[in-house]
Formats: C-alpha cells, structure tokens, sequence
C-alpha cells in the first residue's frame, strides 16, 4: 500500500524532565498544521504526552481498558484513541503506578496492540514519545526493527541531559545495524546553561549527528501549557511558535537522513566539557574530596 | 562380556573422550571436568569421584535438572499436606507440577488435606503490567473462605514474580495478620535462580527456618519424650515414609515429624522438640538440619533405608544415639525382618545376579539405591547427580566401585552415548529418559517416582523394589525387540 510506505515514524527520547512532550506536541503540532496527518503514541505510564493536543490528561489509557476489559484482546481501537488539534489522533499506552508492576512490557503490549488493529492506516506520522531513560527491554520497543526509522534526541546543556542522550545513542546503535533504526539529530531546548549551543553542537558532532534545532527558552510555552496546549494553537503568531515550525520544517526535511550514531565514553563526554571550559581540569587525586577535605590539603 | 577393572576404567576413559568429541572445543572443555572415572583411594574419603559439580549447565544441552520454583514446590513445600500453595505466576509453572510427585497422605482432599490439588494465581499480561499483588491478597482471601481447614499458605514465586518486583512478603505479612496470625510463608523461589533445583530446596529450608520456628510460640505446649525423632528428608513418595515410619517406632521412637511427606505444619512446628534428625535426603534438607543443630542443639544423623545392608546398618546407626532400649529395639526390628527379607532374596537374586545398571537421578538416590541392588547381586556400573553438590560426591565414594563411570548434569547426548556403548541391564533414571532407552531396548526403571509402584524405603520397600527390577529387566518383551532377520 503506498500509504504504507508514506508512513514516517519518529519518536522522542531523552532525560525526564527536559520537555520532550512539550517538545514533542508543539513540533507534531506545527507538522499537523503543515498539513500532516499524525498519531501520537505515549509511551510513559504518566499518560501525559497527548495532554497539550487533547486539552485534558487521557484518563482512558491502552493498558487500564485493557486490565478492566480483561487483556487486551478484548479492546477496540476508538475506544482508546482520541482526537485532538488539527485532527491529531492520540493514544496513551499507560501502565502502572511507580513502584509495582512492569511498564515496560506495558509499552510492549500496547505497541503490538496499535499495529495488529490497523492504527497507523492513513497516517503521514507516528510519533513515540518515550519516558526517560531507555531502563530495559520495553522501553526500547520504539526502536526496534519496523518501529520508528529516526528517534531525535531532546536535550540541553546540563551535564546530566547530555549524560542521558549518550546512553540514548548507545541503545539506537544496538538497534541500528538489526532493525535500521537511525539518529535523527538532537533538539537542544534550551536551559540557559554556559555555553549551551556551543556544546550541544559539539555533542552532537561526536555522535555523528547534527543539532537539528535550537529551541531557545521562551515563558509562553509555560503560558500555554498552564491552559493544556501548545504553543502554536495558544498563540500561533508568537515567535516561539516559529521555532517550532522551524523545527517541524527541518524534521519533514530530515527523512532518511538519519546516521547510526556513535556514542561516547563517560570520559570522553568529561573531556568535552573541559575542552569547552564547563569544567575545569581535574586531577585525580582530587576526586571524591570534599571542598573542606581540598582546602585542608591546600593549607 | 566381564572386563576387569582396568579394562572397565580404561573403556570409561575412551567413552568420555568420544562424548566430548562432539561439542565445540569449550564445551568440551567444560563438560570434561563433569564426567569421569572413580579411582577407589585417590584423594581418601574427600574424593568428590573426579567430577565437578552444582555449575551452571551448558546452554545448548538437554539438561536433566529442574529450577528452584520445581525444588521449593515440587520438593520440599508441596507435600505440606494441610496448608495450601500457591503456584504464584503465569499457569504453565503450576500446571505441569500439579498433583505432586506421588507425595502420599492421609487427609480428605479439598478439606484438610490439598497435595494433589493446585492453586495458582494465573497471571494474565495486565498483572505483568499492573503487578499481581492485588490478586494475590484476592486469591488469599478465596482461599480462606473456600477451604477454612487449611492451615496456612505458601506463596510458590514463579520467574515473572521476581522480574516485576511483586512485593509478596509484604502481602503474606498482611494477610497473615488478618487472619489472626495464621503462617503465610512468601518464598522467593523464582525459576532463574541458581543452577539447578537445589538452590530452590535451599530457599525454601530458610523459608521454614524464617517463617515457622522464628515464629513459634515460646509458650507452646508439646509433650516430649527421650524417644523423639523428626523424619527428614523423606517425600513419602509411594509411602516411602510410612514404610521407613513403622521400622523406628518398632525399635521404640517415636516420630513426632515426617518432613515433608504426609507432613504437616504442626509437625514442623514441634521439630524443633526433636532429640534427633534422622536425614535421609541430605541434598535438599541438610540446610534445616544444621539451622537445628546450631540453634535447638538437635543433633542430625544420615540413614539410608534402601535394601537390608544398609537398613540394618542404618538401624544401628540411630539406635547408637540412644539408650540401650532403643538398641535392642534395633536388634529386634533387624531379626523381625530377617525372614522376609532373605525370602525376596532367594526369589529375586538368582533372576538378577550379575545384571549391571546405569542410574542418573536427583537428591540422594544416585548413591542411596545402590544397596539395594548389591544386596540383589546387580552392579551399579553408573551414576550421576542432576543437581548434586560436591559434598554429594565425598558421600558417593564410598558406595561406588574402583571404575565405575560418573556423570554429573549429564547431557542427553552423553547419556544415550553411555548406554548404547555399556549396554547395562538396567537404566534407572526419569519419565523423560524412559522412552529414549525402552526404544533402545534397554530395560528402564523411574527412579524419581519408582514407576508409579513404590514404597522402596524400609523392608516391605524393598520387596517391591525387587519385584520391580526383576520385571522390568526379565520382561520377555525385550526378547521380541530385535528383528529376526537381523
């Protein structure tokens, strides 16, 4: 079918925390108006990765339809999708509350659930927005073979993001030479941190990647997301809503321009901090000191 | 086709180098330090018989062992007659272990008694996802009102259990408290733990140590006397224990606990009153049997019931940790049965003389049956151990002869190899390998669940285990499995 083979699927990755749902929604947002037809699949048992384009957190989730029905065999498709901005269809996986069970398997059952019920008929974009870390099996699941063909990596320029988005690419290379899943490139939202676009860029060249946008830090997304939507529909004309058009152009732009990336030692993403002047030079004998124990080595 | 022992040794010797011939150069490497010959006075008592033992089994192979759910379930939590146990976990776990291991016990099942019964908490993918802790506090309370004579729980851990994280003791602990106190024993026994069956008899021994004697009543009342024993280590597998039961309390003990065949919680409870341990399956009950030494001073003492050598000198052995009533009560026992048991000699030992056999089984069997089939003038020219330790080969050595071919975790393919090549007269070892060798023409024996026929411990065992071995192996049948024109 040639929508099939029209069919692009992305998927968001990167620390928790940094804004890759906001992200996330804003560009799918600014594609939808681009004229794409997109479904959006949350992948974290929070369900809160369609709250922008629905105006409402998702109560019905995949997998709590799927424990009150029975298993989820026992699901339809319209009873867990629901539409949103400019047609935007959106699914929650769900999963359990922090602490017990296994969300991971959850993010399995739901993928395999969407695919064997025909939910990506028709559509130009799915888009898999992640939790966190990828911490095991499940939530790899996006990557793997036949899933989504780029995963673009949301970051800044705080040491533990950038942490965060090396571990990423080391999880899309495993998957890259099996299943052909590539880097589509990083997505720096910007936190203000010294000199962040230098080291986003930096960062992304060592993974052999492109910094495919810099989104600078601007209050009405905050505006906009206190009333459950995106920028691009709270204030269309805004210069951030541009950013995010930008980053929806660039994106489109990016298809099969993926690389297999090339992920980084702990030591050498340290290094690339100093080479930047982040982080001073550090000598060995003084790690795992205190500042009091430095100053009385000093003395 | 008698060969000396030299010839035997050096044959064993050419066999196993032919076996590993096989397998990739590591393989090989790894499966050569399991497989050996026993040299009779090398390295003294502490000889483990050349093989190494209790590792992890080569992926690849057709392992015989089991996992620790099969060694806490199946072996020692299951026979508990009167209390009730979960197999907590998706179905396949519980289902293929349901009915037990032919443990036999007095009771009305489904009233007082749940052996042959199963319980599991079925686990469908949205407890995988979700967590199976609320169902399983649903399946405790079911329990409760459906069978209100049981007297307490096990909650059987199958792998998901451990994978999800489910919290299960905190459950067991608040379940227990609801029901006024009543034992629910959490066991962390998940399939992929450990090499083998054995860590899951080692979990679960910690289990009866943490959960039923560091909760006992100090005020219990229990009317000792010098005489009590607690039987561990015996499943009563076709009444393996009674048939052992009665040969103590005619030499004037008294069993205040069978662990764990036809056992029962309130039989643990009072073990620790015991004056001895008499432990027959030392693999997968020792773990309990030093807790009761170091901690109630219980002193414990290995006995073997197979076949009248070893029963008379087993008899002495325990009688020699009392007075000297008991030890005429042993003397008499011995001269009561005397009769009898020379009588299933004289029938049997002139079918069975000089016949050789191969075993590979679990526990305590791969050195404790071959008494009895000496005591028949058969050759134990083989054995080995699924999950043995190697304290289980320093307890072999003195029962095996100079060149007999050990085999430890031993492979399909060795072991067809083995018998095809030695031809014994007899193959003991499980329902998986029975087939395999009927279908070579080799007389075969269970010797896990004695062939649905059994007891084989004490006296009368050892009838039925005569009659047993004389029909499997003199069975015309094997007379018409060659064809004529060959």
């Amino acid at each position: 079918m040639a929508d099939e083979k029209k069919l692009r699927q992305i998927a968001f990755y990167g620390k928790g925390g940094i804004g890759k749902s906001t992200t996330s929604q804003n560009t799918l947002a600014a594609l939808a108006d681009l004229g794409q037809k997109i479904l959006i699949v949350g992948c974290d048992p929070k369900a809160d990765s369609t709250r922008l384009i629905l105006h409402a957190k998702a109560q019905d989730t995949i997998l709590s339809l799927a424990a009150e029905a029975g298993s989820v065999e026992d699901l339809e498709l319209d009873e867990v999708m629901k539409v949103g901005y400019k047609d935007i269809r959106c699914v929650e996986s769900g999963g359990p509350e922090p602490g017990v069970g296994c969300a991971g398997r959850g993010v399995i059952t739901s993928i395999n659930f969407l695919e064997e019920e025909g939910a990506y008929d028709g559509a130009d974009y799915v888009s898999y927005d992640v939790l966190g870390d990828v911490v095991c099996g499940g939530f790899a699941m996006p990557i793997r073979e036949n899933k989504a063909q780029e995963i673009y990596i949301v970051m800044s320029g705080e040491m533990m993001a950038m942490y965060a988005a090396n571990n990423i690419a080391k999880g899309i290379l495993k998957y890259a030479n099996s299943g052909g899943v590539r880097l589509g490139g990083l997505i720096c939202n910007e936190r203000q941190t010294d000199k962040e676009l230098e080291l986003a860029e930096s960062l992304a060249k060592k993974l052999n990647t492109t910094l495919i946008h810099f989104i600078p830090r601007d209050n009405v997304v905050q505006h906009a997301e206190l009333r459950r939507m995106t920028v691009l529909e709270y204030a269309p004309d805004s210069k951030q809503a541009e950013e995010y058009r930008t980053l929806a152009r660039k994106i489109h732009a990016n298809a099969g321009k993926g690389t297999i990336p090339t992920p980084i030692t702990m030591d050498e993403l340290e290094e690339m901090l100093m080479e930047h002047g982040i982080m001073e030079a550090i000598d060995e004998s003084q790690i795992g000191k205190s500042a009091a124990e430095l100053a009385a080595a000093a003395a | 086709m008698s060969l000396t022992v030299e010839e035997t040794k050096s044959r064993n010797q050419a066999l196993i180098k032919e076996v590993l011939e096989v397998y990739p150069a590591k393989t090989a490497k790894n499966r050569a330090k399991h497989l050996g010959t026993f040299e009779e006075g090398k390295d003294g008592a502490k000889s483990d018989c050349g093989v190494k033992s209790n590792v992890k089994s080569v992926p690849g192979v057709m392992t015989i062992r089991g996992c620790a759910y099969a060694g806490s379930k199946g072996v020692v939590w299951g026979p508990i007659k009167d209390m009730i146990h979960i197999s907590h976990g998706p179905v396949g776990c519980g289902q293929y272990s349901w009915a037990a291991r032919r443990n036999y016990y007095i009771g009305t099942t489904g009233i007082d008694s749940f052996v042959t019964m199963q319980f599991t908490s079925d686990f469908q993918e949205k407890d995988i996802v979700f967590g199976g802790d609320k169902k399983l506090e649903k399946i405790m309370d079911e329990i409760e009102v459906l069978f209100p004579l049981n007297k307490g729980i096990t909650v059987q851990s199958e792998c998901p259990i451990g994978l999800i994280g489910d919290d299960i003791e905190a459950v067991s602990k608040k379940k227990s408290k609801e029901y006024g106190g009543k034992t629910i024993v959490p066991v962390r026994c998940e399939g992929f733990r450990g090499v083998s069956q054995s860590l899951g008899h080692h979990i679960a021994n910690d289990t009866i140590r943490d959960f039923v004697f560091d909760k006992l009543d100090p005020n219990r009342s229990f009317q000792g006397t010098p005489y009590d024993v607690a039987i561990i280590g015996d499943y009563n597998i076709g009444g393996d224990a009674w048939s052992s039961r009665i040969l103590l309390e005619e030499m004037g003990l008294r069993v205040i606990a069978q662990w764990s065949g036809d056992g029962s919680i309130a039989e643990l409870e009072n073990t620790p009153k015991a004056k001895l341990n008499v432990l027959h399956c030392y693999r997968s009950m020792n773990y309990i049997s030093r807790h009761m030494e170091e901690k109630y001073g219980i002193p414990w003492v290995e006995y073997n019931f197979f076949g009248p050598s070893k029963i008379e000198a087993s008899l002495r052995e325990i009688a020699s940790h009392f007075d000297d009533k008991i030890k005429e009560g042993a003397e008499r026992v011995i001269a009561k049965y005397r009769a009898l048991t020379e009588a299933v000699i004289a029938k049997y030992r002139p079918r069975l003389e000089g016949k050789t056999v191969m075993l590979f089984v679990g526990g305590l069997r791969p050195r404790h049956v071959i008494g009895a089939y000496e005591d028949l003038g058969m050759n134990v020219v083989g054995t080995g151990y699924e999950f043995g330790h190697n304290d289980d080969y320093e307890r072999t050595n003195h029962y095996v002869k100079d060149g007999t071919l050990i085999y430890d975790d031993v492979t399909g393919y060795e072991f067809e190899k083995f018998v095809e090549k030695i031809q014994p007269d007899l193959v003991g070892s499980g329902i998986k390998e029975k087939y395999v060798f009927q279908k070579m023409g080799v007389p075969f024996r269970q010797m896990h669940s004695w062939d649905y026929s059994g007891p084989y411990h004490g006296y009368d065992g050892f009838g039925i285990f005569a009659r047993d071995m004389d029909m499997a192996i003199n069975n015309p049948v094997w007379g018409l499995t060659k064809a004529p024109w060959k």
